[in-house]
């Protein structure tokens, strides 16, 4: 993955941006000793390391507008962080760059049940929010699985989804208002605790917008009460395409679980190996999960295993006590423990129409020898995020570059049937050069023509999403500044 | 004029020379000034997977149209757009594009979420003239920025709508609704607040001042309807009288979605936006002639006396739209709510990026 060179005269301007940043900001806050950034060299894709020039930790809005401003003033380029675990390297650095993390801001601003929205520091992670306010039995819906490490920061950046979000929708869906700051320190104020915009919508746009557009400092997210129960169901099938006939029949039915996942065969033999959950062995395995009270989980759960039996499963088991629905989400839960057990391996996240699944499910195992590489699926069947986990050895000279075409090939399948690159982790710098495979050159312009609004000098993580021979022009300006 | 084609509207988009006023079936009366661009010919259904809860429609399919053929497959657009044409006084057929252009959303948006919720891909034309596409047909998508939202809620300043994926959801089995008579508005947010604040997921939170009432919403299969209701009916019981009405909700919901109450009275009509909780004390500075509640207290209507700013006696954050009033009234009072200084100038700054000639209903929204 190429990046962008370093401008060696911001490498030049290292004593003087610390000297000024020092004015700003507390002594502990500015990290330059080159031991400690490496901390942050890279994030959750450690194929790629870079230690930035200095990373800075402010501690309030007003601390991150004077850090944006002076880096804005000196045409250095900012990359956010919140906790690092972008699987697409948004939050790598170039050698070049000020890291600006959030992670220092984590307070909870203000919890309103009446009105049910909670008010954080985006540094917050995002299963603390929901920490915040379980003592009223209320929960942030959007749960990734990293979601005991991520921080909401980074959520915000990414659109994260979650295993629940069939029901409750991602980020984006739950995001009611940020503190944004400008890069040239400029702050604003979008949204709130009121629903919609009034103008345009630019909370939409600068949700998932990777960090490129503004560092959002504050949220205002939407709080749900609780539901009375949940409870899972595991059906197995010897088939994928029958699998996938069963989920589209079930939302057919008008039934809409909250989650339902999909794991194939080296899925769950390899779950099964580490995590020992007592999944049957076979070609395809559905947890399905519903809520409601008893009696309502009981009727969702009826509908299910009605529609599920006419497939012919090979296994069909309903959780009866809440041991043994930990013990159907067990298995799911460990995947990516599982895998990483096994080898190194790449986590992909296309999404495809539901109805491809079993076309894409053969191609990707037909691929899988050509590569001569092994692929695990596990799935977000109800709305076709796809993330197979290719597997690979990094000692091994050249598997990482195998394992990248193969992966890059699996995109582009996603593309041709209808789907997209990337559900919920994000382009960073994983998927950029993909991009023009899913839109053409005028479709890329817009976007790029949206930053150009937001950060006319391009030093907002500008070497993310987009193909660097896309945004060469818009970025060389910076260079020549100095 | 009225293009038949996605090509034909870039084409007279390229070649247009002064503002252009859009439409798809001009029900909203939000169109801006200039000649009438029309997007009704861009009309039909291209690609429907009621297994995949996805539609794509061209921007000028009549809402009606996609109505009837999701009801074939016992689906619906959850969102509820609202029905303009009784409360402006207009004739006409809505198109879809019109609704996703306006955000427009009825009384499940505190649940289901807003009409850019549902929202995954759009095609449209810039005021350039290129046809652009952003998102896809796709559930979960975050490949590029998400100009889908962006364009939702646009008005059609910074493009014309061609083409929209959008999420479908299922019909609900069974309604039923929680009638409680509150003594005042402080009690119908409170009683709002309890049911929404509830685990019994209630698709709709209204309160009619002038009958007295706050009407609570629950949707789903019969027997839980049934059981959600009943527990709502408890809860809600220290308010005032509560009953409960299973099944026939329809008509109330459309009333309140449409605001039926305001239908054939005179004033100007406002539609303002804040957190539900301040409706209480934002209601005792308005002066209006007469109000409608939805959203737990969220969403309020406002009947005012012609040509009052209300804007002017708004003491709590949020936003407001003149969403009725005439020609004379609009001239002199923004439509939309005025941006403070930063947000006006990124808004600013992308209509000149998309629009860089001001031709796409230009001042319509700033
Ligand atoms: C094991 C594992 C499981 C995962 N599971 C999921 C999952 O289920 N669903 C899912 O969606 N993702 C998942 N992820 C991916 C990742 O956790 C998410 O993308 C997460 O939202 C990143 O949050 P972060 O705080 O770690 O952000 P970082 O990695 O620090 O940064 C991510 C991006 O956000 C930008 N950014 C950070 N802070 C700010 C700010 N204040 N303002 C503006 N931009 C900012 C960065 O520049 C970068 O582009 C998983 C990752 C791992 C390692
Ligand atoms: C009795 C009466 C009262 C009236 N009152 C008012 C009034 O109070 N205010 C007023 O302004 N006009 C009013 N009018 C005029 C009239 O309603 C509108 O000017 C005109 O019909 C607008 O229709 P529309 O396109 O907005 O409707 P819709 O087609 O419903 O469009 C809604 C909005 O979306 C935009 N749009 C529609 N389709 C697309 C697309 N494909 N892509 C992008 N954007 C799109 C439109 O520009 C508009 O902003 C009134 C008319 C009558 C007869």
């Amino acid at each position: 993955m190429e990046m962008p060179s370093p401008n060696p005269a911001i490498l030049a301007c290292k004593s003087r941006l610390v000297e000024r940043l020092a004015k700003v900001l507390p002594a502990d806050a500015v990290i330059e000793d080159e031991a400690e950034t490496r901390a942050y060299e890279c994030d959750a894709l450690t194929a790629y390391k870079c230690p930035p020039l200095l990373a800075v930790l402010p501690r309030s809005t007003q601390e991150v507008s004077d850090v944006l401003r002076i880096c804005h003033e000196e045409g250095v380029p900012v990359v956010p962080r919140g906790a690092g675990t972008s699987l697409a390297g948004g939050a790598l650095p170039t050698a070049d760059c000020v890291i600006l993390g959030v992670a220092r801001m984590n307070d909870v601003l203000e919890t309103d049940y009446a009105n049910r929205t909670i008010r954080v520091q985006t540094g917050r992670t995002n299963l603390s929010v929901s920490g915040a306010v379980e003592e009223e039995d209320f929960f942030y819906a959007p749960d990734p699985s990293s979601q005991l490490a991520c921080a909401i920061a980074g959520n915000i950046a990414m659109n994260s989804g979650g295993a629940h979000c069939l029901k409750y929708g991602v980020t984006t869906n739950n995001l009611m208002g940020v503190t944004m700051v400008m890069m040239d320190g400029t702050v604003v104020e979008i949204g709130g605790a009121h629903l919609d915009a009034g103008g345009l919508d630019l909370l939409g746009v600068i949700c998932g917008s990777e960090g490129q557009l503004g560092v959002v400092t504050e949220a205002t997210l939407r709080i749900l009460r609780k539901p009375e129960g949940a409870r899972p169901v595991l059906i197995g099938y010897d088939s994928n395409e029958v699998a996938g006939a069963c989920v589209s029949d079930i939302i057919k039915a008008g039934v809409l679980p909250v989650a339902i996942e999909f794991m194939d065969r080296p899925c769950i033999e390899a779950c099964e190996a580490f995590a020992k959950a007592g999944y049957p062995m076979c070609e395809a395995l559905l947890i399905i999960e519903v809520e409601g009270s008893e009696a309502e989980i009981d009727h969702q759960l009826r509908l299910i295993t009605d529609i599920a039996r006419s497939h012919n499963p090979v296994e069909l088991r309903e959780a009866t006590d809440s041991d043994e629905a930990a013990r159907i989400w067990l298995g799911r839960k460990s995947a990516f423990g599982a895998m990483g057990q096994i080898n190194d391996y790449m986590c992909l996240d296309g999404t495809i129409p539901v109805t491809s699944l079993p076309h894409v499910l053969r191609r990707i195992g037909e691929m899988s020898k050509e590569f001569g590489l092994a692929v695990a699926n596990v799935f977000h069947a109800g709305d076709g995020n796809m993330h197979p986990l290719i597997l690979f050895d990094a000692n091994k000279p050249g598997d990482l570059e195998t394992c990248e075409a193969f992966g890059a090939e699996i995109l582009k399948l996603c593309v041709e049937v209808g789907g997209c690159l990337t559900g919920e982790h994000g382009v960073g710098i994983e998927k950029r050069d993909l991009m023009l495979h899913q839109y053409r050159p005028a479709d890329i312009e817009a976007q790029l023509r949206v930053k150009d609004v937001f950060d006319p000098k391009w030093l907002l993580n500008p070497a993310k999403v987009f193909p660097l021979s896309t945004t060469q022009s818009r970025r060389a300006p910076a260079m020549a500044a100095e | 004029m009225t293009p038949q084609s996605e090509a034909e509207l870039a084409d007279i988009i390229a070649a247009a020379k002064g503002p252009m006023s859009i439409r798809g079936g001009g029900t909203r009366g939000s169109s801006g000034e200039g000649d009438p661009l029309s997007v009704a010919g861009l009309s039909g259904v291209t690609l429907y997977e009621p297994g995949a809860l996805t539609l794509v429609v061209q921007a000028g399919t009549p809402v009606e149209e996609v109505k009837k053929i999701l009801a074939g497959e016992n689906q619906r657009l959850a969102f509820e757009p609202m029905d303009h044409r009784g409360l402006l006084g207009t004739q006409g057929v809505p198109t879809m594009g019109g609704v996703f252009a306006a955000n427009t959303s009825g009384p499940r948006r505190i649940q289901s979420g807003a009409a850019r919720d549902f929202l995954l891909g759009v095609r449209f034309v810039d005021g350039r003239g290129d046809v652009l596409s952003n998102g896809g047909r796709v559930m979960k998508n975050v490949t590029g920025y998400d100009l889908v939202k962006l364009m939702a809620g646009a008005y059609g300043t910074l493009g014309v709508l061609s083409e929209l994926s959008l999420k479908v959801l299922p019909m609900a089995e069974a309604c039923g609704t929680v009638a409680v008579d509150v003594a005042d508005l402080a009690t119908a947010v409170a009683a709002m607040s309890v049911a929404l604040g509830s685990p019994y997921d209630v698709t709709g939170a209204a309160y009619d001042p002038d009958a007295g009432t706050v009407f609570i919403r629950v949707e789903g299969f019969e027997t839980s309807v049934a059981y959600r209701g009943e527990a709502l009916l408890q809860a809600l019981a220290k308010f005032g009288e509560a009953r409960m009405t299973l099944g026939e909700g329809a008509a109330l919901w459309e009333g309140i979605r449409d605001v039926a109450a305001f239908h054939d009275k005179p004033g100007d009509v406002w539609r303002i936006s804040v957190k539900p909780s301040d409706a209480i004390v934002l209601a005792q500075t308005l002066g209006a002639t007469a109000l409608q509640f939805d959203w737990g207290g969220g969403l309020i209507w406002a009947l005012m006396e012609e040509g009052t700013d209300l804007r002017a006696r708004m003491n709590v954050p949020g936003h407001a739209t003149l969403v009725r009033a005439s020609a004379q009234t609009r001239g002199a009072i923004a439509r939309f709510q005025p941006e403070p200084a930063p947000l006006a100038a990124i808004s600013a700054g992308l209509r000149a990026q998309f629009d860089p000639r001001a031709i796409l209903s230009p001042g319509l929204m700033g």
